[in-house]
């Protein structure tokens, strides 16, 4: 079987014959090479009281009384994107998963895969960027674990990214944290004339990671927006404003998020587009590759639900912060029946948005 | 202070009410129906002026023996089927290039007929065939690999042509006589080949307003202003409001390539059966590069699903919710009509941007 690329070479399968250091399948055996992997490439970027002793598990002091926790995995390709890598994604995400239930975060857990043949140096990158992630947000990393796997076989269909394939690694991170004080986030809290914010340009981190896929020129530009947000949130949460509801828009997007909300409370959305941030560099992308910014994906924003009345100091809280500085009243919850979220677009029209429904076929004409 | 668009809305409605009747303006290209539908345009319309989507979306309109043909092709031993990647879904007769490729046929999503040469050289064991669909938009580029094919004297590529001409469609419609047309807004990228001069036989034989527009929303809306202008005059011309981009005159280069490499015949639409000189073949001098002759294939016949309504989707017969499929057995996931497939499909954006969350009834919001 073949594998035709006109844009990208195809990356010799063969073992490598370089002298660049790489991920060996004994480095996952449990001996010498293994102690040597975590204690010359993992230990030394993120060295804590939880971690020196290489322990089964962490203790972790605990106070409160509510504890908030998460999983999540990360096998995003290519590892190392615009403005962010698998690291950086995996610490975000999932602080990102416990801030927005109304968590202040306090430590993760770090599960690495390795594919056998990945070069050290990519792996050193990576854990840099988790250990400054995590420092960023203010997060320990208390415990971990590293597997490695075999090189995986070519898949035997022509995929897009298959270069990307040929040796990686997937992260898998938990983190707790534990309940705010006087946050009652609940979806059900929401009522017709709430105000839905957005923290920030939209679609930065999917168009990002697609244009380096599809091989296009401007990549360079557009950044991810990968991002821990558990400052921005805490911020927010703290200035007394009351929020209904908040949600990363990760997978499905801003449309997704909507489209959860729309579909619990049976009430309706109304956005307008020209309110919703998009930078000049995501709107051009998106039209070339045929995608509606709202159904791209983000790491590094949160939409949220408050009254009416608290909308104003909501977007102060947030545009004080560094990484809400953009942030944007982008629409109303309305008790227009049947259910759905309306877009009133630019050009004056109205139209419905829906959450995506997979894989979107390249245009032709 | 009033915006451009909210006086090209004011001129349309006062149009429409000095005209009094209903209106039927149909957009022939499916990046118009997708623009429409994604501005939310419709929305935006007096409810006496109807907007019909047209046969103009290129997968929409090949007929299901042509994939048919495709299919039996990825069956032939060495060969590699070039293909768009919006064909891919299409149901054939009796199965899809998707499954075929899930089978473990050799099937490659090119995004150019460039690409689908470079594979011929890359591959030189293997027979490359290049499934050539579209409209005189994608067809100048299909004629320029086929002269470059013919003169490296490449042999193991070839062609699959399911090329189309959209005037010879448009007269057809309005022979027909089956939809009441009132006039049409011209594709943008297929004017561009063509030139706006090309819509003169509809404006002579039938005195039906033509309007060349390009794809934002105020240039639609200046096209139905257009429109209604001279609908409300009684006049038939062509207009054209995307002039920076569209000539009189059209692309030269890219018409002689066409002329060189292709010559015009009947071809079968999907739904709408065959449409004299409205397809294009391979010339004579070219026709080594058919892959139907290299293959030696027989085009069969079209079977679609009797309850599916593209077709009459396609002609503005009827609208997608009137189907009995849309929404139920035919969503994007599950395709069962190419107007579904395709992301410029008419069925597919009438369900991404116009149906109800929760129901499959759509929502009438002009009426």
């Amino acid at each position: 079987m073949i594998h035709p690329r006109s844009d990208t070479k195809q990356p010799d399968k063969t073992p490598p014959v370089s002298d660049e250091p790489r991920v060996l399948l004994a480095h996952g055996g449990g001996g010498e090479l293994m102690q040597r992997l975590i204690r010359r490439h993992i230990l030394p970027v993120m060295n804590n009281e939880h971690l020196r002793n290489l322990a089964d598990a962490a203790v972790v002091p605990w106070s409160a009384s509510e504890v908030v926790f998460t999983t999540d995995s990360y096998v995003v390709t290519p590892l190392v994107f615009p403005g962010g890598d698998i690291g950086r994604l995996a610490v975000a995400g999932t602080i990102n998963d416990l801030a927005v239930m109304g968590a202040a975060p306090t430590a993760i857990s770090l599960g690495l895969i390795l594919e056998e043949g990945l070069p050290l140096a990519i792996l050193d990158q990576i854990m840099s960027s988790i250990a400054a992630t995590a420092k960023e947000a203010g997060v320990m990393v208390v415990t971990g674990d590293t597997k490695v796997i075999e090189r995986r076989a070519v898949l035997n269909t022509p995929q897009e990214d298959a270069p990307y394939i040929v040796e990686g690694m997937m992260i898998n991170t938990a983190g707790i944290g534990y309940l705010r004080r006087g946050v009652s986030l609940d979806i059900r809290r929401i009522r017709p004339g709430d105000a839905v914010l957005i923290s920030g340009t939209i679609a930065d981190h999917g168009l990002a990671i697609m244009s380096l896929r599809k091989g296009l020129a401007m990549d360079s530009e557009l950044q991810s927006d990968t991002a821990p947000l558990n400052g921005l949130i805490g911020d927010l949460l703290s200035s007394g404003v009351d929020v209904k509801f908040m949600r990363d828009p990760t997978r499905g997007g801003v449309a997704g998020v909507l489209a959860d909300i729309v579909e619990s409370c049976e009430i309706s959305v109304e956005i307008e587009e020209s309110r919703i941030p998009v930078s000049r560099t995501a709107r051009h992308l998106a039209e070339l590759l045929g995608l509606d910014p709202l159904t791209v994906a983000n790491e590094g924003k949160v939409l949220c639900v408050v009254a009416d009345s608290d909308a104003e100091r909501a977007l102060a809280a947030m545009q004080k912060h560094p990484l809400g500085k953009q942030a944007a009243r982008v629409g109303r919850i309305t008790d227009t029946q049947p259910p759905l979220v309306e877009l009133i677009t630019r050009a004056g029209g109205r139209r419905i948005v829906q959450r995506p429904y997979g894989e979107e076929l390249p245009r032709i004409c | 202070m009033i915006t451009r668009m909210e006086q090209l809305r004011n001129e349309i409605h006062a149009l429409a009410r000095k005209i009094e009747r209903r209106i039927s303006i149909m957009e022939v290209c499916g990046t118009h129906t997708v623009s429409i539908f994604r501005h939310g345009l419709r929305s935006m319309l007096p409810a006496n002026l109807r907007l019909i989507s047209g046969p103009g979306c290129p997968v929409c309109v090949t007929a299901q023996r042509h994939i048919d043909a495709a299919i039996e092709l990825t069956r032939r031993p060495d060969v590699i089927l070039a293909t768009y990647g919006d064909m891919m879904r299409v149901p054939g007769r009796r199965t899809s290039l998707e499954k075929r490729r899930a089978d473990g046929a050799n099937i490659q999503v090119v995004n150019s007929a460039e690409t689908a040469l470079q594979l011929a050289d890359e591959y030189p064991d293997q027979q490359v065939v290049f499934m050539a669909i579209g409209f005189e938009t994608t067809a100048p580029a299909t004629a320029a690999v086929v002269l470059q094919a013919e003169r490296r004297n490449i042999q193991n590529f070839s062609v699959l042509v399911s090329h189309k001409q959209v005037v010879p469609a448009m007269l057809a419609l309005l022979r027909s006589g089956d939809v009441p047309l009132d006039g049409f807004i011209c594709p943008g990228h297929v004017s561009v080949i063509i030139g706006a001069r090309a819509y003169e036989p509809i404006v002579r034989d039938h005195r039906k307003p033509c309007v060349v527009a390009g794809f934002e929303p105020d240039q639609i809306l200046s096209a139905l202003v257009s429109l209604l202008r001279q609908i409300a005059d009684k006049r038939a011309k062509v207009e054209n409001v995307y002039s920076a981009v569209v000539s009189e005159v059209g692309n030269t280069v890219a018409l002689d390539l066409m002329k060189r490499v292709f010559v015009s015949t009947d071809t079968p639409w999907r739904a709408l059966g065959t449409i004299a000189q409205s397809g294009l073949e391979l010339a004579p001098a070219y026709q080594k590069f058919d892959a139907l002759r290299r293959f030696q294939i027989q085009l069969g016949s079209d079977e679609d699903d009797p309850r599916c309504l593209c077709g009459e989707v396609i002609q503005g017969k009827v609208e997608p919710h009137e189907c009995p499929l849309f929404a139920g057995e035919c969503t994007p996931l599950t395709p069962i009509g190419p107007c579904m497939v395709s992301s410029e499909g008419t069925c597919a954006a009438w369900y991404k941007y116009h149906r109800t969350v929760n129901s499959s009834s759509h929502r009438e919001r002009s009426a």
